[in-house]
């Protein structure tokens, strides 16, 4: 590794941006799918509550979110730190 | 024409398709065979992994799972998605950068370790091989059930066919089967949901419609469904019933099991690019979701119609359907058409020539049951795993609907038992020999010795798929347990930490997995034998934790040990630090070489 310092700044970037959607993905599946969901109960959705639909929907469509937002913004890294494939 | 000559019609051009594919594309090369060349685009190969990813268990079963239990059962859901967002943070883009063939190959590398290779390999193929029985069975009892032919000779027939392409057309034949699998798969699971949602609700979308009007009563759909089987004494739909710790626990072991198994994560060795692996993960999520935001619609408006159909009189205040209905009316039918399969039944147990279908389980249905004269639920079957194939007779629809279920029911099966056994085949004919037993072996007999071992898998798969000891879920659960307890862990590590040395990786990746199967056989029996468990899943060893659900705790084992042994032996030497630092910047990735 010829540029090291950069490769360091470059790693700890992406360990942030893993922590922080790893962090989401928590709360929306285990947080307001399952244990946060008895807070959420007084907002409905479509005869049920926000908790359920979690569960069933929500937190499907932000893992999608999430793993889209990180291939961009992680190839985006790349390129800023010239560790791209050319 | 008949539905027999319908069914066999969709499933037998669906196969023709898919052999046709894997003659066309057949393997020249080691690298072809096993990573289709790394030629394959990223949506193309999203497309093969969510084909490989959803088999019988997700196209067959899940919507019954989710249709009679409810919100309970939506760790299925979470679990089995969830686990993506870990493998396109954690692995994808690594493995990818690292540039060779196996899951296995780089554990060997990155712990400089034969040994940790070798464990790995084993891991491997336990969780693999374990996995592949099951949907063996599953083969069998599909093609059994639409060819209208014994479970054995639909078992047979359905070795042959992932025969065929698995082993002829190697990674290659399997990705482009795999995309026609897809496409097969995905139409036969929507296509009805479409049709039930207009119906119940108005609305083409089944997720939308979920959520949407009952159009019969004005009511949200969910409200409708709640209300009528509490009337009949079952839990109420959308309410949590289960346990919290486990649930929580059993939708995380879901998620890591789900990124440690190896035939998904074989699919990011065969992207161009390591941008390309990041993308790759997230259009495979993209195909999963359109069946898994599907699911849980297709299994509440199930339940929905089925309750009706019991209670065609305004409900359990009305009459229940009479024996007679059954027997004559059109709309009854699928009810006869499953009936011999002796997966659903009924009995007029007070010969009142009624079907009283309720939870005889329920204290206040007790009370009006004696007050009414009924003496137990008179649906006496109703198998889960039926839901889904029978759903589009349910509802009525037309022929070739349900040929096209069938087919997609095929597709699913078939397209994860040969993923699972080309991930066998390279861990043996990679791993093993080119690996430990014979380096020098030509490229030529390593590509012998791969469909060598993948034809001794299938022989051995079928064989425990005709003689199934009983467990097919179990089989399942103890393929996701292990995975999360032996590969991922071992796998996160080796990319995030540069503690973590040759003798931790092999003593977590052996404490893991054997306190995991320790636990599993303790609940199911060692090596499933019936009568030989110290514990049930309903009364568990360690306090609400079943067995299924325990993978979690193998996978903390692993880093546990892991850690620990690591920090007691002597530190990584220089190359592999070097190894990890470039393993963790995608330049220079380019092919890789097969050394």
């Amino acid at each position: 590794m010829a540029d090291n310092s950069s490769n360091d700044a470059y790693w700890s970037a992406n360990l942030r941006i893993i922590m922080i959607s790893l962090v989401i993905w928590a709360i929306v599946s285990f947080g307001f799918g399952i244990l946060l969901r008895p807070m959420l109960s007084g907002i409905a959705v479509g005869g049920t509550d926000l908790g359920f639909w979690f569960a069933q929907q929500g937190s499907i469509i932000v893992f999608l979110i999430l793993i889209f937002n990180y291939a961009f913004r992680m190839n985006k890294l790349d390129r800023e730190h010239g560790v791209d494939e050319e | 024409m008949d539905q027999f000559t319908i069914n066999l019609l969709f499933v037998g051009a669906s196969f023709a398709l898919y052999i046709g594919i894997a003659i066309w594309a057949r393997a020249g090369s080691t690298s072809e065979f096993y990573a289709a060349g790394r030629g394959v685009h990223p949506v193309t190969n999203g497309m093969a992994t969510a084909a490989d990813w959803m088999s019988a268990a997700s196209f067959i079963s899940m919507a019954g799972l989710i249709a009679f239990t409810g919100y309970d059962n939506s760790s299925f859901l979470m679990g089995w998605t969830g686990g993506y967002v870990l493998l396109a943070l954690l692995l994808a883009p690594y493995l990818r950068k690292f540039g060779k063939f196996t899951v296995s190959e780089f554990i060997g590398d990155r712990f400089y370790s034969q040994t940790a290779r070798i464990v790995a390999v084993i891991c491997l193929i336990v969780a693999s091989t374990t996995y592949v029985i099951g949907q063996m069975t599953g083969v069998g009892v599909a093609f059994g059930r639409f060819l209208e032919v014994d479970n054995t000779t639909g078992l047979l027939i359905g070795a042959a066919v992932v025969f065929a392409y698995a082993v002829f057309g190697g990674m290659k034949g399997v990705t482009y089967t795999q995309v026609a699998q897809y496409i097969v798969l995905i139409m036969a699971y929507t296509i009805p949901a479409i049709f039930i949602s207009l119906q119940l609700t108005g609305t083409p979308i089944p997720a939308l419609g979920l959520f949407g009007e009952h159009a019969a009563s004005g009511e949200p759909l969910l409200a409708k469904l709640d209300a009528i089987v509490t009337d009949l004494g079952f839990n109420e739909y959308t309410a949590h019933h289960a346990d919290t710790f486990n649930m929580v626990l059993f939708t995380l072991s879901l998620m890591i099991g789900t990124a440690g198994l190896p035939h998904v994560i074989m699919r990011f060795f065969t992207v161009p690019k390591v941008s390309d692996a990041r993308w790759s993960a997230g259009w495979a999520l993209v195909f999963i979701a359109l069946l898994y935001l599907t699911a849980p619609a297709v299994g509440a408006m199930a339940r929905l119609n089925i309750s009706e159909m019991m209670w065609p009189n305004g409900g359990i205040s009305g009459e229940a359907v009479t024996v007679e209905q059954i027997e004559t009316e059109e709309r009854y039918d699928w009810m006869k058409t499953w009936q011999k399969t002796g997966l659903l039944n009924w009995e007029d147990k007070n010969g009142d020539g009624k079907i009283q279908y309720y939870n005889d389980k329920s204290e206040a249905m007790q009370a009006m049951a004696a007050e009414k004269g009924w003496t137990g639920n008179e649906l006496t079957k109703f198998n889960r795993d039926i839901l889904v194939l029978a759903n589009p007779e349910i509802a009525n629809l037309p022929g070739w609907v349900i040929g096209l279920v069938a087919a997609g029911g095929l597709a699913a099966a078939l397209s994860t038992a040969a993923g699972l056994l080309l991930a066998i085949s390279s861990a043996v004919s990679h791993d093993l020999i080119k690996g430990a037993i014979n380096p020098q072996i030509s490229e030529k007999g390593e590509l012998l010795s791969a469909r060598i071992a993948m034809a001794v898998a299938i022989v051995v798969a079928t064989y425990l798929g005709l003689n199934p000891p009983g467990f097919a879920a179990q089989t399942v659960a103890l393929a996701f347990g292990l995975a999360a307890a032996s590969i991922f862990p071992a796998l996160m590590m080796g990319i995030f930490s540069t503690k973590i040395n040759n003798t931790g990786a092999v003593a977590g990746m052996i404490a893991g997995i054997s306190v995991t199967l320790l636990y599993i056989f303790l609940h199911k029996g060692w090596f499933f034998v019936p009568g030989t468990n110290s514990f049930t899943d309903a009364d568990p060893l360690l306090g609400t934790v079943k067995s299924t659900s325990f993978g979690a705790i193998g996978a903390a084992i692993n880093f546990a040990v892991a850690y620990t042994v690591s920090g007691m032996t002597k530190p990584l030497p220089a190359e592999i630090k070097e190894l990890v630092e470039s393993v963790r910047v995608p330049r220079g990735a380019g092919a890789a070489q097969n050394k």
